[in-house]
């Protein structure tokens, strides 16, 4: 039975840090009173309270006995080359259409897995495509063009 | 008699050709994710979303309950055939279902788990009907305080029963209060927190929100270890239980259904927390407990009736009061509201054919998943080899492209991806990500609530203890927070939820 010092202190100052970020956006709007409450009372209530358990959760991992459960590894590769993908697909989606940025983001996240080659991740994405065009393009009728702007007089 | 005449407009509602085939599919989505691991109904519900857009209410309603209750069924069949439970639920049914299959007898558990969960799933279903009206019409005279009380309610019922940390819970649950927050504030129009961008005007996008932290997170979990699995039992014949059989288990059914019905209710994992409960009760009350964990059957069919029934009557809040029991159920308000209707006891008066005919499609859809999982298992088996390395990308597809769909707005793609990863590093870190999304569902509807309650009051935050059922409500909120921390109470739970490793 491990206690979890790293983990508490880790996540504790994410919470501190969510809690200072709307706190002081929150501080910036209207407050009101608390019979007609403004914009920001509600959520500087909130970040308060975010910010105590934070604090709490902080102290609680400092003052833990040092034996700890281990972080377990972390999948560097694969959560750049996922979130590239997605952010890949917001970026190109309206210039390019529904058919390349398909594409692109099934073959960037493919390759996040090391049990696929790039090869594999081609006929992936390829197979991917094909599904999604079929599924909402044709089957849902969904109004994201196949080819977009960018590509105009090219295909 | 009222009820029959409600039953049978939700017959007519719900036996539409359309509405079948919807409910068929829901059924069948759902066992599929339930089956394959790495994908769960919350997240498969999240990306259908918007994909609903184009049915009718209850078309739509009817296809997302489907996948809800038909991921129950399908995390069973993993969990006896791999060992691998598809949904947290159906962890317990591992224990005594994968032994039981190592001992030739797939079928009689496979049958067992079928069986159990569509007489839970039939008694679940009469009791929603029969419980939800009268509650509903009670709702109705619930102001904005008793309202944000039972909202508070909600929010600390749901980690008094999840597992892990209760104040990194309670964090999580004001991380995603604040979350929600984001966007126009509804009486000034004042944006706030939107850091200038246009597109945060309207808030976060939920269903990015909710395939970020569900979806992304679990996928970036999974790349952690990446495992082959294998498929053990190649086969599975004689799915038919004997007589002895039918007789062991008939009474562990009716228990597993009496306790899963009633902890359905309860906000937070009532579905997880009830099979737990009912695979312990078995256990005690059964006179060969040394059985149990080598494949009893009596294991099997407690826990597997007790899930189904609460996943039936965990739709009782969310249709009766409009508040969410849990993710899943946060996602189906996201539904109603998407098609137009209010969520909260007006439903049933001003909607009844969209009501009744979601409450017996939930009947119809328990039937067609006997009938899906029983004679085609070996289908659902070779589902089982598909490779995740083949999977998870079609869920980034699927995700962006789904989300995207919804307003063309490119800016929740994004939001999927600050979500994957944020979702991702606490429940690293030991923070479960349901009370998040809950409490990003909740957060308008409390801040609503709370101000509104506090003009009515003139400012004196004395009103919630003066109104005697939100007095009631916040009590119950307290004493569930004070047995959460009870070290007898703690002690116990941690010994309830070591067993799902």
């Amino acid at each position: 039975m491990g206690r979890a010092g790293v983990k508490d202190i880790l996540s504790g100052l994410i919470f501190l840090g969510f809690a200072g970020a709307f706190g002081t956006a929150a501080a910036g709007y209207k407050l009101g009173t608390a019979f007609r409450m403004g914009p920001g009372y509600f959520p500087l209530v909130l970040a308060v309270a975010l910010g105590v358990l934070g604090a709490a959760i902080l102290v609680k991992g400092v003052t833990a006995a040092a034996s700890d459960t281990p972080l377990g590894p972390v999948p560097w590769r694969g959560a750049v080359l996922i979130l590239t993908a997605l952010v890949c697909f917001g970026a190109t989606v309206r210039g390019l259409g529904l058919v390349p940025a398909v594409f692109a983001a099934a073959f960037l996240s493919g390759l996040a897995s090391r049990s696929n080659s790039p090869l594999a991740a081609l006929a992936i994405a390829s197979a991917l495509t094909a599904l999604a065009v079929v599924i909402f393009h044709f089957g849902l009728g969904v109004s994201v063009p196949l080819f977009g702007s960018w590509l105009r007089g090219i295909v | 008699m009222e009820l029959l005449a409600n039953l049978a407009l939700g017959f007519e509602t719900a036996f539409t050709p359309v509405n079948l085939l919807y409910c068929f599919v829901g059924c069948l989505l759902g066992t599929l994710v339930g089956v394959l691991p790495g994908i769960g109904p919350t997240a498969t519900i999240a990306m259908l979303l918007p994909i609903t857009f184009s049915f009718a209410p209850v078309t739509a309603l009817i296809m997302l309950a489907g996948i809800y209750y038909g991921a129950q069924y399908g995390g069973s069949t993993t969990a006896i055939l791999i060992n691998l439970p598809g949904e947290t639920s159906s962890a317990v049914t591992a224990i005594d279902g994968y032994q039981m299959a190592r001992k030739g007898e797939a079928g009689a558990a496979l049958a067992t788990a079928a069986l159990g969960s569509f007489f839970a799933g039939t008694v679940a279903t009469f009791v929603l009907a029969l419980a939800a009206p009268p509650l509903a019409r009670a709702a109705l005279n619930f102001g904005a305080p008793e309202y944000f009380s039972l909202i508070v309610l909600g929010l600390i019922a749901s980690i008094a029963l999840a597992h892990g940390s209760i104040l990194k819970a309670l964090a999580m649950i004001v991380l995603g209060l604040l979350l929600g927050m984001v966007g126009q504030d509804i009486y000034t129009g004042t944006p706030r927190f939107t850091f200038g961008f246009f597109e945060l005007y309207s808030g976060l996008n939920f269903v990015a929100v909710a395939v970020g932290v569900f979806g992304v997170a679990e996928i970036l979990r999974n790349l952690e270890n990446e495992t082959t699995r294998e498929v053990m039992v190649r086969r599975v014949s004689n799915l038919w239980l004997t007589r002895e059989q039918l007789r062991r288990i008939a009474w562990p059914v009716l228990r597993g259904t009496g306790l899963g019905t009633v902890l359905g209710i309860l906000p937070g994992g009532g579905h997880v927390l009830s099979s737990f409960a009912a695979y312990s009760v078995e256990k005690r009350l059964s006179k060969r407990p040394q059985d149990f964990g080598k494949g009893a059957i009596e294991g099997v069919a407690g826990p597997e009736s007790a899930n189904n029934a609460a996943a039936q009557t965990s739709f009782i809040p969310m249709l009766t009061l409009g508040i969410p029991a849990h993710p899943v159920m946060a996602l189906m308000i996201g539904a109603f509201i998407i098609q137009g209707i209010t969520p909260g006891p007006n439903v049933i008066k001003d909607e009844p054919a969209l009501f009744w005919g979601i409450i017996v499609s939930m009947w119809v859809g328990n039937l067609m998943l006997v009938i899906l999982n029983l004679p085609l298992i070996g289908l659902w088996v070779k589902l089982l080899t598909v490779p995740y390395r083949v999977l998870f990308p079609a869920i980034v597809v699927f995700a962006s492209v789904g989300c995207y769909a919804i307003a063309s707005n490119h800016f929740d793609v994004y939001a999927i991806a600050v979500f994957g990863l944020v979702g991702y590093v606490l429940v690293k870190l030991g923070c479960e990500p349901a009370p998040l999304l809950l409490g990003f569902v909740l957060g308008p509807l409390l801040e609503e609530h709370l101000r509104r309650a506090m003009i009515l009051s003139r400012g004196d935050p004395m009103i919630f203890l003066e109104r005697p059922i939100s007095a009631t409500l916040l009590a119950l909120a307290v004493i569930a927070i004070v047995v959460a921390v009870l070290p007898s109470v703690r002690r116990k739970r941690d010994e309830v939820f070591v067993e799902e490793d």
